[in-house]
């Protein structure tokens, strides 16, 4: 298989604080990875590390094997214009339509007509299932339809990896499904790497290739592999702790 | 829409046709097709339809250096759309597998989209909403009025509830944070009285009463209404921007379910600083005015400073100090209710906090001049 991502002793900080110690783990192509643990053991924190946001205390970060941290800026630029994001809320420009949004990256680095890029924005609403919602702002939104139509922004120029945070947080169980959905259906059918920062079991077991779990207290990784795997191999108790919410105690 | 410098003409080999049998088109696709390179226009395969009547079916035939993505996908789509219109059939079976699977996915027609709630008035809609706006708008500043004047009762009662450490803290911002901004202002305020009074002044040789004017138009109402423009730029945009984003995170709503009027919480400690602060920030106002214009009239105008200090007692009068602190005690009120008011009121969104300090800081200076010459007015019937 080949890696996409590959995290190389990774130290992440805030100043003095360090949040996270040592991470290695690579990401293959057309893989869905997630990143859990429980709340404020710094996965969020690792995201914005690769994405672009927080540079690394120590270690590198490559993206086909090129150490992104270590380019300069312009190429670093040109690396994070094939990711997609989707952020917590949706982060959508509240002061655009949905058309809007969705159009700005298009227009800024697609060599398409203006009346083509409205065609592909159709398109790309039409995948989140939002095509009638076009012309709405997002404040008219609900929480469930901010999320789908921040991803049909992040997919806007077809990226080679999507990045989602928290991507089922705060939603019902239906439209949490239907993101589930999407994000297989983005893989399935694009062949997209997905990477997304979660503790929500059941989209980390709906989804999920590969994972890494972060502990707070030990500040590392303490497991990685395939979530239905370490789930029914793993002998750590703090593992099996996080993947069954605490209903089962584990080995230890 | 914005145009991109590096849009390039399409080159016409990408896209070929071919008439297998009369009724089926063929649409020979080769080069780069992705969102990087641009597409051809949909229109030129519908021209081929129109001039040919007879055919049925598109079919498609792609090349080995076919290269594409969702930029190819939506001419698919568009043009489904549009030769569906003529019932003529799409089939996809020559198209990249990948690509095939997504045509098959893709919806079977375009979704009617709904009109946006937030639409465009026609204008006598417009002049129409904004005459009720500006009942709606009057009788909501009553009743913010009324909630405050209720607060500061309860306040009188001792009965108020409010952190007093928040109200510390607002006092020392709207009070000594601002002092190094006044004191820029308003010493600058007392050079330019002093050099223009000088400009008429020396033509009578009576240059010396430029401290007549300096110490009267700062202690009776410039040293109050430079402190008042300072602070609603400076301290009303900050309340409107505070309580905004409090009301953009629901904090408001939480206080309103806690059961705490936040009118009391967060308004009335707001307007209690501003109130207190601003009478004793135009008094250093007027201080500093006055040093300005002493420092130009004695460095620059070559005027005795003993004489002009006697000038400045004898000229400023206390009514006039009691005229100015009355001006800033007004304006307090002004600022401090403005920015809160448009702070509570703000739209839940980034764009609603933008407006919401804008029109604070425009709401005050108005209110402030409106203020200005209506106390003048008052001044003048009544002969102070």
């Amino acid at each position: 298989m080949e890696a996409v991502i590959e995290v190389k002793n990774i130290d992440l900080a805030y100043e003095d604080l360090v949040v996270m110690r040592g991470l290695n783990f690579k990401i293959n192509k057309g893989e869905i990875f997630i990143i859990m643990g429980g709340s404020g053991c710094g996965k969020s924190t690792l995201l914005k590390t690769m994405i672009g946001l927080n540079p690394p205390q120590e270690g590198k970060v490559l993206y086909n094997g090129s150490s992104f941290w270590d380019e300069d800026e312009g190429r670093r630029q040109n690396v994070m214009r094939r990711f997609g994001v989707l952020y917590q809320g949706g982060a959508l420009w509240s002061s655009l339509t949905l058309r809007e949004n969705v159009a700005l990256p298009l227009q800024l680095y697609s060599n398409l007509s203006a009346l083509q890029i409205q065609d592909l924005v159709l398109l790309k609403l039409g995948l989140v299932g939002l095509s009638e919602y076009a012309d709405f702002y997002p404040a008219e939104l609900s929480g469930g339809m901010k999320k789908r139509a921040g991803l049909a922004r992040a997919i806007a120029l077809d990226p080679d990896i999507i990045f989602f945070d928290e991507p089922s947080a705060g939603l019902d169980p239906l439209s949490a499904k239907m993101l589930d959905d999407l994000i297989l259906d983005l893989r399935d059918n694009l062949g997209t790497t997905i990477v997304v920062v979660t503790h929500e079991l059941a989209s980390i077991f709906a989804v999920g290739d590969n994972a890494i779990l972060l502990d707070a207290d030990t500040r590392a990784a303490i497991a990685q592999g395939s979530p239905k795997d370490l789930l029914a191999n793993s002998k750590d108790p703090r593992v099996i702790k996080f993947l069954t919410r605490g209903e089962k105690q584990g080995a230890g | 829409m914005a145009d991109n410098p590096i849009r390039k003409k399409m080159p016409p080999e990408k896209l070929a046709f071919d008439y297998l049998k009369p009724n089926i088109l063929q649409l020979k696709i080769s080069g780069d097709w992705q969102l990087s390179a641009g597409l051809p226009l949909v229109s030129e395969v519908i021209n081929q339809l129109d001039s040919h009547a007879e055919i049925k079916e598109v079919c498609f035939v792609v090349s080995e250096d076919f290269k594409w993505d969702s930029a190819f996908i939506s001419f698919l789509f568009k043009l489904r759309e549009l030769s569906g219109q003529k019932n003529i059939q799409i089939a996809p079976q020559g198209l990249p597998p990948q690509a095939e699977k997504l045509f098959k996915l893709m919806p079977a027609q375009a979704k009617k989209i709904l009109q946006s709630r937030i639409t465009e008035e026609p204008f006598l809609d417009s002049i129409g909403s904004r005459v009720i706006g500006v009942k709606d708008s009057t009788l909501s500043v009553l009743d913010f009025l009324g909630d405050i004047i209720l607060a500061f009762k309860r306040f009188a009662c001792g009965k108020a509830f409010f952190r007093k450490d928040d109200f510390f803290v607002i006092v020392q911002r709207c009070g000594a944070d601002a002092l190094g901004l006044v004191s820029l202002i308003t010493v600058l305020v007392g050079v330019i009285l002093a050099f223009i009074g000088a400009i008429q002044l020396k033509m009578f040789g009576a240059q010396i009463y430029i401290a007549d004017i300096v110490g009267i138009a700062m202690v009776r109402v410039m040293g109050a209404i430079m402190t008042a423009v300072l602070m609603s730029g400076r301290t009303g945009a900050s309340f409107a921007a505070e309580l905004g984003i409090m009301q953009a995170n629901e904090e408001i709503d939480a206080l309103k379910t806690l059961g705490i009027s936040p009118t009391e919480f967060l308004v009335m400690p707001r307007v209690l600083a501003l109130v207190i602060m601003m009478p004793l920030l135009t008094l250093y106002a007027n201080l500093m005015g006055i040093v300005g214009g002493f420092t130009v009239s004695v460095t620059v105008l070559g005027l005795n400073p003993i004489e002009y200090f006697n000038h400045t007692v004898a000229a400023v009068k206390l009514s006039n100090l009691w005229l100015g602190l009355v001006h800033s005690f007004v304006f307090g009120i002004i600022i401090a209710i403005a920015g809160c008011y448009r702070g509570m009121k703000c739209e839940r969104s980034s764009v609603g906090v933008g407006e919401a300090t804008t029109s604070a800081v425009v709401t005050s200076i108005t209110a402030i001049v409106i203020a200005t010459a209506v106390i003048t007015f008052v001044c003048q019937i009544i002969g102070i």
